[in-house]
């Protein structure tokens, strides 16, 4: 009744192929935004920020990256949290010898840097699919954190080898360091997502979003009509790294502020993110989104539900919150296998038809 | 839809999570239960949470105020321990110990720019015993890199003073932790002339095959390990398979506990670790901690650790804590004291051994006196050593003294690279 | 023969020995993907799950007695002395055989067709739910394994190899782990008996139908959701002597979920489908990395065992895409 196209007419071709071309979606998306930016900033406070907002941008910002990859180009990888950590070290290297850099710089440099890095670890995928990718690219993992421990260049010879973030600034606010307000690093992170998600999307729909797919859904096919694989493949490799190094950069600098390599950036993380992506939905931007909703909101949630309201113990709390995760990603999976946002997107047919359904 | 309903009702749990405080001493746990390091963090989260209780039970907390201890799960995690840290910081924290290097390393900055102290006692970051340039961290009573000096001090008093020419090996977790030793020992091997070699373990550390060949192949004189979780047992297990003799086998204090020596069984007899506090049961606070608190079914866990030394560690952490509380309620005039002022009582903390006795612990942990400078403590260790047959770990030293001198100038160094970096003038003490 | 090629040869053995511990654990995750095309994550956390159940057993501990403790105030933590180490493997197989059929009732009967990354994901979610479940059950302290089987150094072994030495040269003998020489008994008589059971009995072969041919398996009559529960449950067989194998060695703790990454880099160089493949691909990958970290580790600073090994796999993958003894890719359009 409410989100309906009737009576919604287009007039031109850009109107209709804009990304929500029903009116209601797109005023309802405008009006989020809106309130992301101009009203959350107003109430955020630190746990807001800390716990439960800044994490779900930095995730959902790596879980774009490998959506496009895995979603969009169909390379299984696990080697996110290797790329995260590529992001994090160039980001603490360029923050320490230019320390005159603002912090928009210093996180898009990262981002490139990774891109380069992934570039080089996504040319096993020329020859190596499937699976045996996956494994493939812990290589890269294992490898990377490896080295990121190893060489004290890294980590600037500090005795223990943990990173820690200096005070940095966006237009003389500081975003990074320990005496930043919750509202600026909460719009840097948010201002990087809104960005880049728009980028992803037009990427996405545009011709190399299409090559990525014709990969994903039959290489040779792809490759007789005129794909080159060697170009989509590796530009899915290189714009993917590209977002997961920025995560990487504001999940060391804004988010946590001191890193270890092994702890934050360890194999975990690369299952974290690629369950995120598969959860939310392969090749689906809103997908990255969910999938980072479902696996960050839902255990803090859960916690403070089973320890805050129930007062439950908190390792009873915390073994039954992982069995539910478990068992809510099953209970999705057989509801819907395409994951969260195809959800929606049935959601959203019936809302359309609704309340007259035949 | 339902994701959408459940975002709003997760809105609504997070923004309430937790109720308020009452006018009660709140002391976080940032406790692990599950995951890798669960093992070790179980003991210590019981030990903690139970003495609190005891003052409760027994004395009515201190001077009057009761102890409120919450609770929250980290699971050793960096970015679970920043969630709990935010969630529990506006209820009144008094003192932070969480338990992890990496996450004493994360609360570092934060905690000092929000004014809440972070004890680390045996763990984090040892610079941070400069009081000067870490104004609201504290690690006393003794550091990683005093636990290397100790270490290598008792190998010096087992050899007769002489220790030039032998070689030392040190098995360690492949991470921020693990590596913190090596810097002191490569001091002390020049100052000792002993050959030094470095092996790392990496994460889980459940294959050391290729480590402990190497060791058996380079027969060094003496094993030093900073291992934690299971790394400890299959060090142990695999030290025992290559005959190593174990009393040349020495761990830091987070190789020394139960759960490291037990699976290896007989073999694991004789191996030694490093203790910053007695050990076993036979104390008169347990006494009262069993008829207060255990048996009356108050207990955090269900009793079966008490007296383990990782039990120990949780009781004596809170026994820092409990003192520098009572320290700052002397010196503030207050009975609800801030963190303001918890910082000021753990500066002034004194632990003398009469105090210990009135506690009950008589000669449980060592003397020492904190000052404006000096938030490290004595950086005095003792040497336990497993019985196996008997199931118990012995004390076999007296308090042995670290190598201050050379510490002190590597503390200084560290901190003040430290303070460059972050822009901080040091404090003007002494 | 000089020491140091006695100290090649001893790090050989050894790697071999560890190749094999690698192999009993990618031995699980090869039958399910073999019969039903399932990448099964939970492997690991199976493997903990049935080595906590086994000790539980042991030695007697009430399961759940944490959460019946909670809600009911009780002060329950045994139920007696336990049970025979042959009585506690019997009900252990029991009830893996047990979660084997919850698992197709729950999950796969639903997942039927669906792509491998979701099945996959479907996996995943299990062993996050295991992982919880295994704790609440039995706790999550470390407890101590002991089944009988052999451990420490070979003496004997030690005295034979100590008289190959040169004359006059210092050497101590070769080591070699008496547990490994167990475990790789045991995986010996895994292998002979998992490939006799699939060669000469009627489910062996309905098995290997259903590996080939999932429809023409269906159309001769062989019952698909029979065949799973079968597999999953000789995969819950491994796990668990994977699980007694690598619980002996560290005690049993959660750590124990986290051998199955060492099986990641056999899988792929053996081929997710070949039983010789895990044992051959644990060989390499096992001798590969203990002479890596032996040789090569010390030139960079050590530690590089873990990343060498899928370093040496993506080498193999790179001339096999398919793995060392995988199903040749037919790519058709």
């Amino acid at each position: 009744m409410f989100y309906r196209e009737a009576g919604d007419f287009k007039t031109s071709y850009a109107a209709d192929q804009q990304t929500f071309p029903i009116k209601s979606e797109r005023w309802l998306f405008w009006a989020f935004i809106a309130i992301a930016f101009l009203v959350v900033p107003f109430f955020i406070n630190d746990y807001w920020n800390k716990a439960v907002l800044m994490p779900l941008l930095i995730y959902a910002m790596a879980a774009l990256g490998l959506n496009i990859l895995t979603g969009y180009c169909g390379q299984v990888s696990l080697g996110t949290g290797g790329f995260m950590a590529v992001g994090a070290y160039a980001c603490y290297k360029l923050m320490t010898a230019f320390p005159g850099m603002d912090m928009f710089s210093v996180v898009i440099l990262s981002g490139f840097i990774t891109a380069g890095v992934g570039l080089l670890f996504g040319i096993p995928s020329l020859r190596i699919k499937g699976f045996y990718l996956a494994v493939a690219t812990l290589a890269a993992q294992f490898f990377l954190v490896w080295m990121f421990n190893k060489f004290a260049w890294f980590y600037n010879y500090s005795a223990s080898g943990q990173i820690t973030a200096p005070e940095r600034t966006v237009f003389g606010i500081a975003v990074t360091g320990p005496s930043t307000t919750p509202w600026a690093t909460y719009l840097f992170a948010l201002t990087f997502v809104f960005v880049f998600g728009w980028v992803a999307r037009n990427l996405t729909r545009g011709r190399l979003g299409r090559s990525w797919m014709a990969i994903r859904d039959m290489d040779i096919a792809a490759e007789i009509i005129g794909v080159s694989p060697l170009r989509a493949k590796l530009s899915a490799f290189g714009v993917s790294s590209f977002y997961i190094g920025m995560a990487g950069a504001m999940f060391f600098a804004n988010y946590l502020g001191a890193i270890e390599v092994t702890e934050a950036f360890g194999i975990e993380k690369s299952f974290l993110v690629l369950f995120m992506v598969i959860i939310g939905g392969l090749g689906s931007i809103l997908g990255s989104f969910l999938g980072a909703v479902f696996l960050v909101l839902l255990p803090v949630l859960l916690k403070n539900i089973m320890v805050g309201y129930l007062g439950w113990a908190t390792d009873l709390a915390a073994h039954v919150q992982i069995m539910l995760i478990g068992g809510l990603i099953v209970f999705f999976l057989i509801a819907e296998p395409h994951g969260l946002a195809q959800l929606w997107r049935v959601t959203k047919e019936k809302l359309r038809l609704w309340p007259f359904p035949y | 839809m339902s994701i959408k309903k459940l975002v709003i009702a997760g809105a609504m749990a997070i923004m309430m999570g937790g109720a308020p405080a009452l006018a009660d001493m709140v002391f976080p746990s940032l406790s692990y239960r599950t995951g890798p390091y669960g093992p070790n963090g179980i003991p210590f989260a019981d030990g903690y949470a139970d003495y609190f209780t005891l003052l409760n039970e027994r004395d009515g907390g201190i001077g009057g105020v009761k102890l409120k201890v919450i609770e929250c799960e980290t699971a050793y995690n960096t970015e679970k321990g920043v969630e709990c840290y935010e969630s529990t910081k506006g209820e009144g924290a008094l003192v932070y110990q969480p338990l992890s290097t990496g996450i004493t390393y994360q609360l570092i900055p934060k905690a000092t720019a929000d004014g809440i102290p972070v004890l680390s006692s045996g763990y984090g970051r040892t610079s941070a015993a400069n009081g000067k340039v870490f104004e609201w961290i504290f690690n006393f009573p003794a550091a990683y890199w005093d636990g290397a000096s100790i270490a290598v001090n008792h190998i010096m008093d087992v050899e007769g003073g002489d220790i030039n020419g032998k070689k030392i090996s040190l098995v360690y977790h492949n991470s921020a932790y693990g590596k913190e030793p090596i810097r002191t020992l490569e001091e002390l091997a020049k100052k000792h002339g002993f050959t030094f070699t470095a092996i790392p373990v990496d994460h889980p550390g459940q294959e050391q095959k290729s480590q402990w060949l190497q060791i058996r192949r380079d027969r060094p004189d003496y094993v030093l390990m900073w291992g934690w979780g299971v790394m400890n047992s299959v060090a142990i297990q695999e030290a025992a398979n290559i005959r190593f003799p174990m009393d040349h086998f020495i761990g830091v204090w987070w190789s020394g506990s139960e759960n490291d020596v037990l699976p290896a069984g007989d073999g694991a007899n004789g191996y030694k670790s490093l203790a910053l506090h007695g050990t076993g049961i036979d104390y008169p606070l347990y006494a009262d901690m069993k008829k207060y608190v255990i048996d009356a079914g108050k207990g955090a866990g269900d009793g079966s650790h008490a007296g383990e030394v990782l039990y120990s560690r949780g009781v004596y952490s809170a026994v820092l804590a409990a003192e520098a509380a009572r320290k700052a309620q002397e010196i503030s005039g207050k009975k609800d004291i801030t963190s303001a002022d918890m910082r000021d009582g753990l500066e002034a903390l004194e632990i003398t051994s009469a105090r210990l006795a009135e506690i009950g612990l008589p000669d449980f942990g060592a003397e020492f006196k904190a000052t404006c400078a000096n938030h490290g403590g004595s950086g005095l260790g003792k040497v336990q050593q497993w019985d196996a047959s008997a199931k118990k770990w012995n004390l076999i030293t007296d308090w042995i003294a670290s190598d201050r001198e050379l510490i002190q100038a590597l503390v200084e160094e560290d901190s003040a690279a430290y303070a460059a970096e972050n822009n901080i003038t040091p404090r003007d003490c002494n | 023969m000089s020491p140091a090629f006695l100290n090649f040869i001893e790090i050989v053995l050894n790697g071999l020995m560890a190749g094999i511990m690698y192999s009993l654990v990618a031995l699980g995750f090869v039958l399910i993907f073999k019969a039903s095309g399932i990448f099964n994550f939970a492997q690991g956390v199976m493997a903990l799950f049935a080595a906590l159940t086994l000790v539980g057993l042991q030695t007697g501990q009430v399961p759940f007695s944490h959460l019946i403790n909670a809600i009911f105030g009780t002060e329950l933590h045994h139920w007696g002395s336990g049970l025979h180490t042959v009585l506690a493997i019997l009900f252990t197989m029991a009830l893996m055989i047990l979660l084997a059929w919850v698992i197709e009732r729950v999950v796969l009967k639903h997942l039927v067709n669906q792509e491998p990354i979701i099945l996959f994901m479907a996996t995943i979610g299990l062993a996050y739910f295991l992982e919880g479940f295994g704790d609440l059950m039995w706790g999550s302290d470390v407890k101590v394994l002991d089944v009988g089987l052999p451990s420490g150094g070979s003496l004997w072994w030690e005295d034979v190899t100590r008289t190959w030495v040169t004359e006059g040269s210092e050497y101590w003998g070769m080591y070699i782990d008496r547990l490994d020489v167990a475990a790789t008994s045991v995986a010996v008589i895994l292998v002979v008996g998992l490939s006799a059971f699939s060669q000469y009995t009627a489910t062996g072969r309905a098995l290997r139908a259903v590996a080939d041919d999932h429809q023409a398996a269906m159309s001769v009559g062989i019952s698909l959701r029979t065949i799973w529960v079968i597999v999953w449950s000789i995969a819950g067989f491994v796990a668990l002597v994977a699980g007694i194998m690598w619980g002996s060695k560290s005690g049993v703790q959660f750590s124990l979920s986290l051998i199955a990454l060492k099986a990641l880099p056999v899988l792929i160089l053996g081929g997710f489908t070949s039983i010789p493949g895990a044992i051959v691909g644990g060989l390499i990958i096992g001798v590969g990395e203990k002479l890596a970290e032996a040789y090569v580790g010390p030139l960079v600073g050590g530690a590089i065992e873990n990343w060498f090994a899928y370093m040496l796999a993506l080498a193999f993958l790179l001339v096999r895409p398919q793995g060392l003894f995988g199903d040749r890719i037919i790519e058709r359009i």
